[in-house]
């Protein structure tokens, strides 16, 4: 029925400078290239190498419907393998995260691997004659960037640097406002089943036009309880971060955003909806310790909204939190939810990063309703015949086609039309 | 005597949820009461951990308050839930201070339009009593599968 596999050049059309065809959402054929060709090329984040911290410890997921395995190796070097016994294909490991000892052994016929994916050993291995090769966990290539590990299934393909480029400052901002300059993975993942398309939940993070509007039944009633108190009465925490979803057109505006090569991009280049948040007691002190007043106070102004790294991985540095995306069918995505703890921070900071999950990106999140409320009504109303089309017009400019860095005004969809320029680069072919 | 006090006590407490009695319900919890639905059953701790909630009386009034908004687009069409349980356990008595603490499991149904789905879950119920009247300080639901990937849960456990 769909056309798209064997021809590149319907694929190509589905995308034009300023407006995508609803296939990209809706065509489960789309959606399998899509793990063919993006999600098997492009750098997808695994897991941070602090879920994973003595040897024998994994973390295991899918990356474009492929099982694999994120597991420290005996020399301490974190490492992807494929997550398929090399005999009959059985999974080797099955929980969501443990320690594997030394080996992963398969529980049907006990094939055994060391943990960078080596077979050790087969039973009755004289059944065999010497010239059957017999082939291990397959590794897949991987990078561990400040922690967080990236891997590309593809063997060959973009690099990890030339894929994520400058896009890296909103990684090296989260892990400065450690003092130590580290982070580890704390106080468990949440994770909310979408029933829409991952594209859906990756753009509207950098979509500033929807929050005073989809947010105006919690953010605009948080507003309000909160408009009777007296001036001088103490913000609650919740307060302080969900009231800033309720801001104007123009407060968004002006935040900015910034877009990167390969669909990367940040809003909140200037400020953010975290931007006003109370000082913690200790931590300024602690950063002031670590880096210095000057550099201290540079990495804790640099409050960016969410950062993408396309297609897999969005990032609130200011929050010490990132959501992750992990695509099921065209309309059906998990999005996992992690915190990290500053090390070397006081524990008051995960204490409002957990406070902000909770709040945002809870299945029983008020605000996660709405949001998630609107995608799947995307879902359902594409179907509608007459309009085949997702308009992405706002503040468009024929000559950002050329890529490179650009920043623009924070309302803009630069972002999203940038993220389908480099969709469409990695779906032909 | 008691026993059955606080047993018609939770099983009032679910009807009004049921009956989307919302504003009477909030006003069974004291003013520094939470109402906690931990991610993993057995979790210890609220704050340095994620829960799917753990609300004080603002967050609440604001789930309340939300749901009365003709813009909580995620409530049309509008949730419906049912708490079926079995009979609440006292789990502990305190006359002296007032304090008791009962044991609920139940089954927890939500629907919306099409769309329905339920858990098995064990909800606590940490009473007090405040002026002769019973009124909940805390009220913990853990949910049998409380981190698995959920969709939108959008009334109360």
């Amino acid at each position: 029925m769909s056309p798209y596999r064997d021809d590149p050049r319907a694929l190509a059309a589905l995308v034009e400078p300023d407006r995508v065809h609803r296939d990209v959402y809706c065509d489960p054929e789309v959606f399998r290239l899509e793990m063919e060709r993006l999600w098997a090329r492009a750098w997808i984040y695994v897991g941070h190498a602090s879920q994973v911290p003595n040897p024998g410890d994994y973390f295991t997921c899918d990356i474009g419907a492929q099982p694999v395995i994120m597991v420290r190796h005996t020399d301490d070097s974190v490492r992807v393998l494929m997550n398929r016994c090399a005999h009959k294909g059985t999974k080797v490991v099955s929980a969501l995260s443990g320690n594997a000892g030394k080996t992963f052994r398969c529980p049907y016929h006990a094939w055994t691997y060391r943990t960078d994916g080596t077979l050790l050993h087969v039973p009755l291995q004289d059944g065999y004659a010497p010239t059957v090769k017999k082939e291990g966990l397959v590794q897949i290539r991987s990078e561990t960037y400040r922690g967080f590990v990236f891997a590309r299934l593809a063997p060959e393909g973009i690099g990890f640097r030339e894929f994520f480029g400058d896009s890296l400052s909103s990684i090296d901002n989260l892990a400065d406002r450690s003092p130590e300059g580290e982070l580890e993975i704390a106080g468990g993942c949440l994770r909310y089943l979408h029933n829409c398309n991952w594209k859906m939940f990756v753009e509207n993070l950098n979509d500033t036009m929807h929050p005073m509007i989809a947010h105006a039944s919690s953010a605009g009633t948080a507003k309000k309880l909160w408009e009777g108190q007296p001036a001088d009465a103490p913000k609650p925490m919740a307060i302080e971060q969900i009231v800033p979803f309720a801001s104007d057109y123009k407060f968004f505006d002006d935040m900015g955003v910034r877009v990167y090569d390969h669909g990367h991009g940040f809003s909140g280049v200037n400020f953010s909806i975290h931007s006003s948040y109370s000082s913690l007691v200790g931590y300024e002190e602690a950063m002031t310790k670590a880096y210095g007043a000057e550099r201290a106070k540079k990495i804790l102004g640099t409050v960016r909204h969410n950062t993408v790294y396309y297609p897999s991985l969005t990032i609130k540095g200011a929050i010490q939190s990132i959501r992750v995306a992990r695509p099921l069918a065209a309309d059906r995505t998990v999005i996992e939810s992690w915190t990290f703890r500053l090390k070397g921070a006081p524990e008051s900071l995960l204490a409002r990063t957990v406070a902000y999950n909770r709040l945002i990106n809870s299945p029983m999140s008020v605000v996660g309703h709405d949001d998630l409320h609107c995608y799947r009504s995307i879902q359902e109303g594409l179907a509608a015949n007459g309009n085949a089309w997702v308009n992405l017009q706002r503040n468009f400019d024929p000559a950002e086609s050329r890529g490179g860095e650009i920043t623009a005004n924070g309302t803009s969809e630069i972002s999203m039309r940038n993220q389908f320029r480099a969709w469409r680069e990695f779906m032909q072919g | 005597m008691i026993d059955k006090e606080l047993i018609d006590f939770v099983v009032r407490e679910a009807r009004l949820l049921d009956e989307k009695r919302f504003d009477e319900w909030y006003g069974l919890f004291t003013d520094d009461a939470f109402y906690w639905v931990p991610l993993t059953p057995g979790q210890p701790d609220p704050l340095q951990h994620n829960s799917l909630a753990y609300e004080d009386k603002l967050l609440l009034q604001l789930r309340v308050e939300r749901l009365k908004s003709p813009r909580a687009f995620s409530q049309q069409p509008a949730s419906r839930c049912h708490h079926l349980l079995q009979t609440p356990e006292v789990e502990k008595l305190d006359h002296a201070k007032g304090e008791y603490l009962t044991r609920t499991q139940m089954i927890y149904t939500e629907t919306r339009g099409d769309e329905s789905q339920r858990y098995a879950a064990t909800a606590w119920h940490s009473l007090v009593r405040v002026n002769e009247e019973l009124k909940i300080r805390l009220k913990r639901v853990d949910i049998l599968n409380g981190d698995a990937a959920l969709p939108s849960i959008q009334l109360f456990l």
